[in-house]
């Protein structure tokens, strides 16, 4: 499994209990370039990336280095100036706009840094919403939303207001709404980085007991302590990936 | 459906957090649908209150009276007296193209006995076709001349309902027998009353008309007072006035230019008048009313503007969770529809109210009585469907078409 993500798969290689895991996200040779008018800046300079199912990825690295606009790009909210980018299968470099917008729906879930849950709906909601895009209907809501606030332990807010709720129970909130479509792959961007120590521990603890449950998680962040605990660390630098290593964590 | 609960809680917390700008911008709406509204239906009402006041006459009749010849004529000499009879009537209602209508009439003034009572009244011999022409529409439970009563020369009356209430007062006159000229007649009919604000012989609701045979049979009248005709079309009442002018001058030897051989009245030149100035008149009140909803779809074009720029954040998360455009789109559009439907709708409530109470004032006799018609209704709607549809759609589009990395970031 480990020489599978690195290099093509070789038949000759696969031995009966190494079945390799399917590629989720694969990056060939990516850039992206943001043409502000004057200046054009290059912040991706050719990446290549291949995550498989069930990994659970840390980026790191330093302010302006590329993650964030990486990560936009993995989760299709941004499309790539050039290479290619197959997503759980399909290939999604040049698709329109309401295609990337079905597959952020479907494909992927997002956490962000700064939680952006909807202030004026309650936490039910906003778990709701992503479904509401996907066209599932009312009841199978309620009951889904339900499920995912009991799962990150806010059986008891599901009707309160974000500003009713703490930063980390708000992040947990945007977590079960990231996972209210069944994503091929959770997404997020320093998901910690506006939280105290503890409830930023107990964020990456949820991470981790998803990643149990078989999720494939992507998350960038600064914190090395939190990049500790996931199962391969790849370091930007520049608009380039500079390392990639496995650490000893498994999920189990 | 979803997307409707969602626009209408939306529009609920805009209102809720902008409490005066929605007020000002809905008010825009209100005022301008009031605008619109209101002048349409002045305009509606003061068209129908000018036409009551001048079809009592007739209904876009021309009137002809034979008179003295101008000039002269084949050697015949200016001065002569023209003179018509029923067989002129009878030559122009075959030879006349695109004649609907044609009618002597022979006057006179009788003395009409009823019980003790002795009135003197103006009696009009003409035919049935009169009716419609001039309007004389029969009360409930009588009826207006007919052919049979010219065939058998019947002595048949039909009366002007402010003589039959001098005559009779609140006693129903039809089937009555009254005494004219010393001659009994049978009452069949009443006029229903009508306005009529322009008259050529007194006013029809003091008057008595009876058939024109029965008239010359009893008056041994043969010459004719005047002759009352209506064209096709309102249209038409030019050309056949002209071909009836030939016609008659063919006939009885007089020019055809001859301007006082023949007097002619085109009652319709007053109608053409009043259309063209009646549709002017709308169209300049509907557009000022329209400029005043322009102004006030500008106004909600703005307020959405800045709606969506207060919202950018949570349409750049919703476009992030797998928002299309078009639910973007349809969202702010469908907001904006919402806002200026209220204030169309209670635009609306205000002019219903307005002209409700607007009889109460006494001003009716000249302006009519102001009415929001289903077209007035129809227009308007329109008008704000437009006027909504193009003031979101600006804003909307705007919407749609953000960046959900940008729009987040904001
Ligand atoms: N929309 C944009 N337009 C132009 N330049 C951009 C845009 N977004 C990012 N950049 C530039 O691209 C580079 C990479 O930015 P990015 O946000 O990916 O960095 P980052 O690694 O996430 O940094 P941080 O750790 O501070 O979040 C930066 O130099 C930034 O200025
Ligand atoms: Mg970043």
């Amino acid at each position: 499994m480990l020489a599978l993500a690195e290099n093509q798969p070789a038949p000759a290689k696969l031995g009966p209990q190494a079945v390799p895991a399917p590629s989720i996200i694969r990056m060939e040779e990516v850039r992206k370039v943001y043409d502000t008018g004057k200046v054009k800046l290059e912040a991706l300079k050719g990446v290549n990336l291949d995550v498989t199912k069930g990994e659970f990825l840390a980026i790191v690295g330093p302010s302006g280095s590329g993650k964030s606009t990486l990560m936009n790009l993995i989760g299709c909210l941004d499309t790539a100036t050039s290479g290619r980018y197959v997503l759980g299968g399909d290939d999604v470099s040049r698709v329109t706009r309401d295609q990337l917008a079905e597959i952020r729906n479907r494909r992927v879930g997002f956490v962000f840094q700064s939680f952006n849950l909807l202030p004026h709906i309650s936490a039910a909601e906003n778990v709701e919403m992503p479904l509401v895009f996907g066209g599932v209907p009312v009841k199978k809501r309620r009951d889904r939303s339900r499920e995912l606030l009991e799962r990150v332990g806010l059986g008891d807010r599901m009707d309160h207001k974000p500003t009713e709720l703490s930063g980390g129970q708000m992040q947990r909130v945007a977590i079960a709404r990231a996972l209210a479509m069944e994503p091929d792959v959770v997404l997020a961007d320093e998901p910690t980085g506006n939280l105290d120590t503890s409830a930023g521990g107990d964020i990456m603890a949820l991470f981790q007991e998803l990643w149990r449950g078989g999720s494939t998680l992507v998350v960038i962040t600064h914190d090395p302590s939190l990049a500790k605990r996931a199962g391969r660390v790849v370091e930007v630098r520049d608009g380039r990936i500079v390392s990639d290593e496995r650490t000893e964590n498994r999920p189990g | 459906m979803d997307t409707f609960k969602d626009v209408l809680r939306q529009l609920l917390r805009d209102v809720r957090s902008q409490k005066l700008r929605t007020f000002l911008t809905v008010f825009g709406i209100v005022w301008g649908t009031v605008a619109v509204t209101l002048l349409l239906a002045f305009g509606t009402g003061l068209k129908k209150q000018l036409i009551k006041k001048t079809a009592g006459l007739g209904d876009r009749i021309v009137i002809a009276w034979p008179g003295l010849t101008s000039m002269p004529w084949e050697g015949l000499g200016k001065g002569r007296r023209i003179r018509l009879n029923e067989d002129d009537i009878e030559a122009l209602r075959k030879e006349t193209p695109n004649l609907k209508a044609i009618s002597s009439e022979y006057q006179t003034s009788m003395k009409l006995n009823y019980g003790t009572k002795t009135i003197a009244i103006d009696v009009s011999g003409v035919s049935p076709e009169f009716c419609d022409m001039r309007n004389l529409i029969p009360a409930e439970g009588g009826r207006f001349l007919n052919p049979l009563d010219m065939d058998r020369q019947r002595r048949v009356l039909f009366l002007g309902n402010e003589m039959a209430k001098s005559v009779f007062g609140t006693e129903n006159a039809v089937g009555k027998t009254v005494l004219l000229g010393g001659s009994p007649f049978l009452i069949i009919g009443t006029l229903e009353p009508k306005e009529q604000d322009s008259s050529y012989s007194g006013r029809d609701n003091e008057k008595g008309f009876i058939p024109g045979t029965t008239f010359r049979a009893l008056t041994g009248r043969k010459w004719l007072n005047n002759i009352v005709f209506q064209s096709q079309t309102a249209l038409l009442n030019e050309q056949v006035s002209d071909s009836i002018l030939k016609g008659l001058a063919h006939r009885r030897k007089f020019s055809p230019e001859d301007k006082e051989a023949l007097s002619l009245w085109d009652t319709n030149e007053q109608f053409a008048f009043f259309e063209v100035f009646m549709l002017a008149f709308t169209g300049f009140l509907g557009i000022m009313g329209c400029l005043t909803l322009v102004v006030g779809g500008i106004g909600v074009s703005n307020i959405m503007n800045v709606v969506v720029e207060e919202r950018t954040k949570e349409i750049g998360v919703k476009m992030a969770l797998g928002a299309k455009a078009r639910y973007v789109l349809s969202g702010i559009l469908l907001e904006t529809l919402c806002v200026t439907a209220i204030g169309g709708l209670i635009g609306f409530a205000v002019s219903l109210g307005i002209c409700a109470v607007f009889p109460q004032f006494g001003l009716t006799e000249f302006v009519g009585e102001p009415k929001v018609s289903p077209a007035v209704a129809a227009i308007t709607i329109g008008i704000l469907g437009v006027i909504g549809l193009i003031a979101g759609w600006f804003p909307a589009r705007e919407a749609a078409s953000l960046d959900p990395v940008v729009a987040m970031k904001l």
